[in-house]
């Protein structure tokens, strides 16, 4: 969008107004003070609408098994602009690769999703999540378990045939 | 003033001090909490809720924070007065209330007991001296914080206050002349007697006190003192905890006092308007309500119920005007500092003196005339007022108030100016309005400038 200004000219001598001015904004205040409809969020009680491509806290999607659907291959971590991604893959007996150490530092993190993004396998996701405050600072480096047990759901990725998520 | 034994003066007065006080602690209290609830309203939020029921405990929750609260003491601050400046600042707004009479006369047993706490016969005057005493208070504080902006609030206080005292002490006169009298009860009872709230008959005067009574509670758009954007928080910045609680208890406590004071002036008082039953005036040792034809006293109906109704319309009244101040502070922007100086001395103080000499010769008519003390003399006076207010009112939405410095009504520089700071001071060049001004008077201006330049330049 191109950027324009406006120039506003200065009130001509004997033309501007302060009292016939200052009125009209007193019965734009006073409109307001008696609308019911105000824009504050009962915050506990009412949660806000998160958007679906909200990226918040990770989530590790898991097998019907119950094992994780990680296969370490190190591409978050090399992906990972903050760094906050520690993974130390192993291999099983039939040769399957799985995640060992899975820890992601929520405090590095800048919740960029390229992580989700970058997932062959679609195991790790940035999730739909707001309320993630904790005691201590070391509750928030989430491990393998952790990111397994989150509930909320995942982040929508953006489709750049449906721009606006419909 | 009355006829009460001296017992039963002496445990009235220690009960109205208590009530009157505790009443206006409270109302301190809620006006804080009304304020915040409306400014939210006005901007399409809700304000505080959460603390009981509609956040109606909040002003206690706040009230044990800054008890609780450290209280800081700067290193460099002049220590006494920095603890003087609340002091100072909280007491006048309180002291104001004493003079203000806020119901009908109580009768009881032991006597008719007026609903003032202190009827002095210099109520006005009393007025006057004690409100701006609270400016006091301000200058101090900020002067002993040893704070820039400290300080140049403090210094703004004194120079808003001392601008618009005048204005507001001149409205005051056309009242005092009305009314004959400096005692509020007598103002009351005038207004109560002329069936003509004050409003009405001195409309200018009442424009006049509401515009000084913003200026001296420092409300905005006259927050200049404060100006939060411009000085910090000003001559509060050093305060924590309770004595920065004290200014502001007595910022609202100034602001219920003004209030209540306007209500008074020009409102009538307690009076309940349309109703003459509750009218009482202590005079010649006996409550009268009037003056019949002849000019004999009718004696004053007195009730309990009537002091409770009465005690409500004042409240409703003093209400309305803190919800007014409340509701203008969210709309109006800050006045720069050259338009607040300028709007009370070139504009304010002019207009009161003009407004005074008005009115003051159509009550000398009036009387000269012989029309009766009583509607139809308010009606006439309400005439001569609407037609002054409306000239005032024409005259000064055109250009008085903004505009200011950039304005191409004032760009006309003074005519000697030295050599480099005008734009006509610059050799050879004729400024675009003085053509029409005739080449005459740029050729004198020309020599100005080059004579000062050369006396500028050794």
């Amino acid at each position: 969008m191109a950027v324009t200004v406006k120039v506003m000219p200065r009130p001509e001598p004997g033309r501007s107004s302060y009292l016939r001015a200052a009125l009209k904004g007193m019965g734009l205040t006073f409109r307001h003070l008696v609308n019911p409809r105000k824009v504050t969020l009962q915050y506990p009680e009412e949660q806000p609408d998160l958007s679906p491509r909200w990226r918040g806290t990770h989530r590790m999607e898991v097998h019907a098994d119950g094992r994780p659907k990680c296969v370490a291959c190190g591409l978050c971590p090399t992906v990972c602009p903050a760094n906050c991604i520690r993974l130390v893959g192993g291999e099983d007996d039939q040769g399957n690769r799985y995640p060992i150490v899975y820890e992601i530092d929520e405090f590095r993190c800048i919740f960029c999703g390229m992580c989700q993004e970058v997932c062959p396998v679609e195991a790790i996701h940035v999730g739909v999540h707001l309320e993630n405050a904790e005691f201590s600072r070391d509750r928030f480096v989430y491990d393998l378990d952790r990111l397994m047990e989150q509930e909320h759901s995942t982040t929508l990725l953006w489709d750049p045939s449906d721009r606006k998520s419909e | 003033m009355t006829d009460l034994a001296p017992g039963v003066f002496l445990i009235s007065s220690t009960l109205k001090v208590t009530a009157v006080f505790t009443v206006l602690m409270i109302a301190v209290a809620y006006t804080t909490f009304a304020e915040r609830r409306v400014s939210a309203w006005i901007q399409d939020r809700m304000g505080p809720n959460r603390v009981g029921p509609f956040g109606l405990l909040q002003p206690i929750a706040d009230g044990i924070k800054n008890i609780l609260k450290d209280e800081t003491l700067p290193g460099t601050a002049s220590k006494a007065f920095f603890v003087l400046g609340p002091m100072l600042s909280v007491m006048p707004a309180l002291v104001l209330f004493a003079v203000i009479p806020f119901a009908a006369p109580l009768p009881t047993p032991w006597g008719t007991i007026p609903m003032i706490v202190a009827d002095v016969p210099i109520g006005i005057l009393y007025i006057l001296a004690l409100s701006s005493l609270g400016v006091y208070g301000l200058v101090l504080g900020g002067w002993a914080s040893n704070n820039k902006y400290a300080f140049l609030g403090g210094l703004r206080a004194s120079a808003q206050m001392v601008s618009y005292e005048v204005a507001l002490g001149l409205s005051l006169v056309a009242v005092l002349m009305l009314a004959g009298n400096v005692t509020l009860t007598e103002v009351v009872f005038q207004q109560q007697r002329l069936q003509f709230w004050f409003l009405f008959p001195l409309s200018l005067a009442f424009i006049l006190f509401v515009i000084s009574a913003f200026a001296v509670t420092n409300r905005l758009p006259f927050d200049m003192p404060e100006a939060k954007s411009e000085l910090v928080t000003s001559y509060h910045t050093e305060y924590s905890a309770m004595k920065f609680s004290m200014f502001f208890i007595a910022e609202y406590a100034h602001l219920i006092t003004q209030s209540a004071l306007m209500a008074t002036l020009f409102l009538g008082g307690w009076d309940i308007p349309f109703w003459r039953g509750d009218d009482a005036f202590y005079r010649n040792g006996a409550w009268i309500r009037g003056f019949d034809a002849g000019g004999v006293p009718i004696a004053a109906d007195l009730a309990w119920w009537k002091t409770l109704l009465t005690l409500g319309m004042f409240a409703l009244k003093t209400g309305f005007f803190v919800l007014v101040f409340i509701w203008v502070r969210w709309t109006l922007p800050r006045f720069r500092y050259d338009q607040v100086i300028q709007l009370g001395w070139k504009i304010m103080l002019p207009t009161a003196l003009a407004y005074v000499m008005a009115i003051g010769g159509a009550i000398l008519v009036l009387d000269t005339v012989g029309v009766p003390f009583g509607p139809l003399y308010g009606l006439l006076l309400t005439a001569v007022s609407l037609v002054a207010t409306g000239i005032f009112v024409f005259w000064l939405d055109r250009d008085r108030i903004i505009g200011g410095a950039s304005h191409p009504a004032r760009r006309r520089l003074p005519k000697r100016m030295p050599a480099g700071l005008g734009p006509q001071a610059k050799a050879g060049e004729v400024e675009p309005g003085a053509a029409e001004r005739g080449e005459a008077e740029g050729e004198e201006k020309r020599l100005l400038a080059g004579s000062s330049a050369g006396r500028l330049t050794p």
